[in-house]
């Protein structure tokens, strides 16, 4: 029989606790490294930081 | 003229001198008292401990740019506290002693008309033994609580990396070494900053990586977790952290309180109150933090610690430290002006004020050990209550007595996070995190305490471009460099 590994998933077995838990698929980690994605979102995080500084001033 | 007297060279009390310095000018006179020669920028420590960065890059000479601000330096530390002056005198002093300049060991008496206590921690590695002893660090485990305690850890380190080349298997336990430990977050960094590491190296596989930790749950770091917006859901960081751990095999024994270190086995005791034992060959334990050990004496010289410190050793504040029930602690209980009660000339900022409670509900084992995270108070708070703390002091001595005190509770302020997972500007990632406020407020959020607007969390490059900018801007800041003011806490 021919195995399916989908490699993301594997850790899921490693133990009954990490099985309970959620691990980001293929896409999302992609999106983590999208360098065009990751400049969207180093602006709103900034953007948010800038503003949770102001609040806390 | 007055004299401001700031004991403490770290993130609160370099924040505290610069400002009151630029802020009095030269009418009046500020002293820093601190121990240490150099500044150091310790989030950046991760970085040194897994050999990124060096000692260098993260630290720099304080003198110079305490010459350069007009800002007497001495480098020594402060041994106690007469806030009443002595029999032939009513001005208040510090006793200091000497840990350089040519005069290691020497002690003097600074008076001061205003104290700001802003030490920071004693790092207690004597509080679990094998983990250290009153002279600090044990030899059985790593830190990176300093940068030269970091410089170690990388040593430590590369020796493991080079034994797993040789296909040996290496055991990393990572995470606090006591029941009592604050700054989580720096162990959790530093874990997944040698997963990063291993997986460079090409050694990932042969390597088992355990978090050990008192948290009762993932995600705790010391503020009873938090929760944010993500993916369209309002999830805890218990999710987030076990997402994490699970997505890079790292396994995890939380509710543990460490009680014993030898050479490659910790013990502990768990929150259930069974004991267990864990084996390592590479392992950084972060030490539970306590107050330097100020003593305080009045005019007859008779101890009045206990009247101006908690029992933990750090300042008594305009917090409520009444004995309550967790049910009802409230956001109010903090402190919001840092001035010590007994004293009004004297203020405690960053992790030198004694918290009324922690934040984290309180857990002890079944056998009555206490078992929770103490509060952090370090970073951006810390940099935020010392500026607030700069303000009141210049306004007291500029206006009288009767000036405003200005205000920074933790229950009103917020903090920024980033926690990296390697240094690569297009590799590694990083858990960017934002928490507002610090000190959850039931009543003004119920559900969370928190506002979910503010508070929030991911993962990805971004995170490392802001750590490092954060890095750059604040050694910018910290050198005084033109513009400095303008860069915010």
């Amino acid at each position: 029989m021919e195995k399916k590994v989908v490699h993301e998933e594997l850790n899921f077995q490693r133990d009954d606790k990490m099985n309970l838990t959620m691990i980001p698929g293929k896409f999302a980690r992609s999106m983590r490294t999208c360098l065009i994605w990751q400049f969207i979102r180093f602006v709103i995080i900034n953007i948010k930081m800038i503003v949770v500084v102001g609040k806390s001033h | 003229m007055a004299r401001v007297v700031v004991l403490g060279g770290g993130v609160a009390g370099h924040t505290t001198a610069t400002f009151a310095a630029k802020w009095l000018g030269s009418q009046h006179e500020v002293v820093v008292v601190t121990p240490n020669s150099k500044w150091n920028w310790i989030p950046s420590n991760i970085w040194v401990g897994v050999g990124q960065m060096t000692k260098d890059e993260v630290t720099f000479d304080l003198a110079p740019v305490y010459q350069k601000a007009g800002i007497g330096f001495k480098q020594a530390k402060a041994v106690s506290i007469n806030p009443e002056g002595n029999e032939g005198s009513n001005k208040p002093f510090v006793t200091i002693e000497y840990t350089g300049m040519g005069k290691t060991g020497q002690t003097e008496n600074v008076e001061y008309d205003y104290l700001v206590n802003a030490t920071g921690p004693k790092l207690n590695f004597a509080a679990t033994p094998g983990l250290g002893d009153a002279n600090g660090l044990g030899e059985f485990t790593v830190s990176v609580c300093t940068a030269d305690h970091a410089v170690h850890a990388n040593d430590e380190l590369q020796k493991s990396i080079e034994k797993m080349k040789k296909g040996q298997r290496q055991k990393f336990l990572i995470g606090t070494g006591h029941g009592m430990c604050t700054c989580q977050g720096a162990a959790f960094e530093y874990i997944f900053n040698i997963e990063h590491e291993l997986r460079k190296a090409g050694v990932r596989d042969m390597a088992d990586m355990k978090w050990i930790s008192n948290e009762s749950f993932l995600g705790d770091f010391g503020m009873g977790g938090l929760h944010m917006k993500v993916g369209g859901y309002v999830v805890s960081s218990k999710l987030f952290a076990e997402s994490l751990f699970a997505e890079r095999g790292v396994d995890w024994l939380i509710g543990a309180h460490v009680n014993k270190v030898e050479a490659g086995k910790v013990h502990y005791e768990l929150l259930d109150g069974s004991m267990g034992e864990e084996d390592f060959d590479f392992s950084m334990l972060i030490p539970p933090f306590a107050g330097v050990g100020l003593k305080a004496y009045n005019k007859t010289g008779e101890d009045i610690t206990a009247t101006v410190f908690a029992p933990n050793g750090f300042m008594k504040v305009d917090a409520d430290y009444t004995p309550k029930p967790y049910a009802e602690w409230k956001a109010s209980d903090w402190p919001r002006t840092y001035q010590n009660p007994s004293y009004k000339n004297m203020f405690a900022a960053g992790i030198a004020f004694a918290p009324p409670h922690i934040i984290s509900k309180p857990m002890s084992s079944v056998n009555g050990t206490p078992i929770n995270p103490t509060p952090p108070r370090t970073g951006m708070p810390s940099g935020i209550i010392g500026k607030a703390v700069a303000h009141s002091v210049c306004d007291l001595i500029q206006k009288g007595d009767k000036a405003h005190l200005h205000e920074a509770s933790m229950a009103e302020m917020g903090a920024a996070c980033v926690a990296s997972a390697g240094k690569g500007v297009f590799s590694g990632t990083a858990a960017a995190m934002t928490v507002y406020p610090v000190v959850p407020d039931f009543e003004k959020y119920p559900g969370t305490g928190r506002d979910t607007d503010y508070t929030f969390g991911e993962i990805g490059l971004a995170g490392h471009w802001i750590k490092h900018i954060l890095h750059y801007l604040f050694i910018y800041k910290a050198k005084l460099n033109p513009g400095w003011t303008l860069i915010p806490e």
